[in-house]
């Protein structure tokens, strides 16, 4: 079990790595492979109207001519101790987590991403418990009462609920229930849970549900395929031959097995959720990650969309590695193997 | 009384196709402390059969009629709820694959735990005592440590005997083992067959053996019933089904039987054809378009379903031959094939 967890944790560990030169390439490689230069980079930290001259110097001060490798090194550099930035402007120490400094507000990336994390957090948190719950119970009954006029409907709802996206849904509710009947928040109207508990669920209630939507769909469609598979299977059968009321032959000897596989997506859908829900984000106007990601893409930005993806993508990676270890809490299988 | 009688079951699945008869119309008794084997091929009903004892086809789309009454009660009328009740205490069964029929995400000895607790108001700890008995009772070495382990941790014939141990968990009276041994090696299905047939007389439960393999219920049984298409087409005691067999299905799963002591030369004798879709039977007797003696009875095999008839001391055939034609057939053509 010991190994398992060291050999989870270096594989993570790997990924990152892998991720941040992968991204660092995109952004800095790629362009110059197509015929940007350092200068123009340069240029975007400058802005238009700065002289040849001072885009040149801040090049060099901001050692874009270095080879790539001692760039990226830097850049590494900056993540885990901080940085020295010159924009021309005099020194300024960017401290670590540094991922350097936005072309269009000037400002440090890291405390923009922090700022905006909480929103995110508190989108995802809500939605998936209310999708987890909605989706896994939906799916059970299903399966139990298959072919009945309540699993069709809820598989006819769930079929819609995976194929509307949530800027669809989400402006539908908003147009109605908020503007139309007036019983929930317009778009955009954020609260922070320190402020006032109420007011931040009364905030997000509507695109918790339409994000919980989308996925309470495919939750339950899993879910509900999930259980047939378990319910044929062999154990059951012997769950109810040793006499075992059907409540515990479902709830203890199905479920179990059944939620094994809800339990792994479940981890990385809330991991990729907390790098952004991109599209339930900009449908309400909330500014978390999502939305960031999506201006600092439309702006250009570079070190904004690169300290995003790295921010996303360690959410990604340590929700894996909390899937693999609860995958072996909840399997005794996978702990010898 | 009878300890476990068996009145005209029948069970039937409505499809799409039409209607599976997959037990049509079985009717047996067996006392405390004996063994029945039902034999037959698969989709022969044999399985089903003992699923619809325990009961566990009741609240699904099974149509069953007949009446299986178990120590003087009635349990096809029975409420759902009251052969919930007996499962596992009163009738228990040991299923043919210990791997896929133990939950792997729990230790065997919690399984055990769990099935001893459902009857038995007791603590857990106390439960887990009887696991460690129960495990130790099968032959498992080191019980108070193995019970510990998940079913993935024991071996195909250890599984079996965890298996077992927990069907006899609650001192069951009523015990069906439904193929207990075909997942298993040859050389532990010896060990299983013996330590079921010592546990058997231990307990002085009623046995019922299901299986294709005529080799386990010789081991084990006293009586043996054919089936054939979800009827009995012979049922008799052990000895006058070996000795004197008389229908042409069971003289055909003899001829299937590989043996040892046999010429290696000698071809076994296999039944031609393959066993009947249960929803298109055979008009008149099911095994007509099997049987290499149906031409002998006047073409009666094609219209007319045979009846259930003794021939001798408790020894019933269901067959158009006449019981002189049957003998002089078995005596002239199939035995001296067989011992040859």
């Amino acid at each position: 079990m010991v190994t398992y967890i060291i050999r989870r944790l270096i594989g993570a560990l790997a990924m990152l790595f892998i991720v941040s030169a992968v991204t660092f390439s995109i952004f800095f490689v790629v362009p110059r492979l197509a015929g940007v230069t350092a200068d123009d980079i340069a240029n975007r930290y400058v802005g238009r109207a700065a002289t040849a001259e001072t885009v040149v110097a801040v090049a060099e001060k901001l050692g874009l001519h270095d080879p790539v490798v001692v760039q990226y090194g830097r850049w590494v550099k900056g993540i885990f101790v901080g940085a020295d930035y010159d924009y021309g402007s005099g020194v300024e120490f960017c401290p670590a987590p540094c991922f350097g400094y936005s072309f269009v507000t000037k400002q440090p990336v890291w405390p923009d991403l922090m700022d905006r994390l909480p929103v995110t957090l508190s989108l995802a948190a809500g939605a998936s418990i209310i999708w987890l719950i909605v989706g896994v119970s939906v799916g059970v009954l299903s399966a139990l009462r298959r072919g009945s006029i309540f699993d069709r409907g809820a598989m006819i709802i769930a079929l819609a609920g995976v194929s509307l996206p949530p800027f669809f849904t989400g402006l539908v509710a908003l147009s109605i229930l908020s503007y139309g009947l007036g019983i929930t928040a317009p778009g955009g109207a954020y609260v922070p849970l320190s402020e006032d508990p109420v007011q931040w669920a009364y905030s997000l209630i509507l695109p918790w549900l339409t994000l919980a939507f989308l996925n309470a769909a495919a939750y339950a469609r899993l879910t509900r395929a999930g259980m047939l598979d378990t319910m044929g299977e062999d154990y059951i059968r012997t769950a109810r031959a040793k006499g075992l009321k059907e409540r515990v032959v479902i709830g203890k000897h199905g479920l179990r097995a059944a939620l094994t596989p809800i339990v792994t997506i479940f981890g990385l859908d809330v991991g990729i959720l907390i790098g952004g829900a991109i599209l339930t984000e900009n449908a309400f106007s909330l500014q978390g990650l999502g939305k960031y990601a999506t201006t600092a893409i439309a702006a250009q930005d570079l070190p904004k969309i690169m300290g995003f993806t790295m921010l996303a993508a360690f959410f990604i990676v340590v929700a894996n590695l909390i899937v693999d270890l609860l995958y072996a809490v909840v399997d005794p299988r996978v702990r010898l193997s | 009384m009878t300890f476990l009688q068996l009145k005209d079951l029948k069970i039937h699945f409505p499809t799409d196709d039409g209607l599976v008869k997959s037990v049509d119309g079985l009717s047996f008794d067996l006392e405390r402390g004996k063994t029945l084997g039902i034999v037959g091929e698969s989709g022969s009903g044999k399985s089903v059969t003992s699923l619809g004892i325990l009961g566990l086809h009741k609240g699904g789309r099974a149509k069953i009629s007949g009446e299986v009454w178990l120590d003087g009660e009635e349990l096809v009328s029975a409420s759902p709820e009251h052969v919930r009740s007996l499962r596992g205490k009163k009738m228990s069964m040991i299923f043919q694959d210990p791997l896929s029929a133990m939950h792997p995400y729990y230790t065997v000895g919690d399984q055990i735990i769990e099935a001893y607790r459902i009857h038995n108001k007791v603590s857990k700890k106390v439960a887990k005592k009887h696991a460690i008995d129960m495990l130790g009772r099968v032959g498992i070495p080191q019980p108070d440590r193995r019970v510990d382990s998940y079913p993935h941790e024991f071996s195909g014939g250890m599984r079996q005997r965890a298996m077992i141990a927990m069907s006899l968990s609650c001192d069951p009276e009523l015990l069906i083992a439904d193929e207990p041994t075909t997942a298993l090696d040859v050389t532990v299905q010896a060990q299983i067959l013996d330590l079921m047939r010592d546990l058997q007389r231990d307990f002085n439960a009623a046995l019922i053996i299901i299986t294709h393999d005529l080799g386990v219920v010789a081991e084990l049984s006293d009586d043996i019933l054919v089936m054939y298409g979800g009827k009995c087409i012979e049922y008799g005691a052990a000895d006058d089904i070996f000795e004197r067999p008389e229908h042409p299905y069971t003289w055909g799963l003899l001829g299937s039987m590989p043996r040892l002591d046999r010429e290696v030369t000698e071809r076994l004798l296999p039944i031609k054809g393959t066993p009947p879709s249960l929803i298109n039977v055979p008009s008149g007797c099911a095994f007509h378009p099997r049987c290499a003696f149906e031409p002998r009875n006047g073409g009666k095999g094609r219209t007319l379903v045979p009846d259930l008839v003794e021939t001798e001391g408790g020894h019933l055939v269901r067959c158009h031959l006449s019981r002189e034609e049957r003998r002089d057939i078995w005596a002239t053509e199939i035995k001296p094939k067989l011992e040859s």
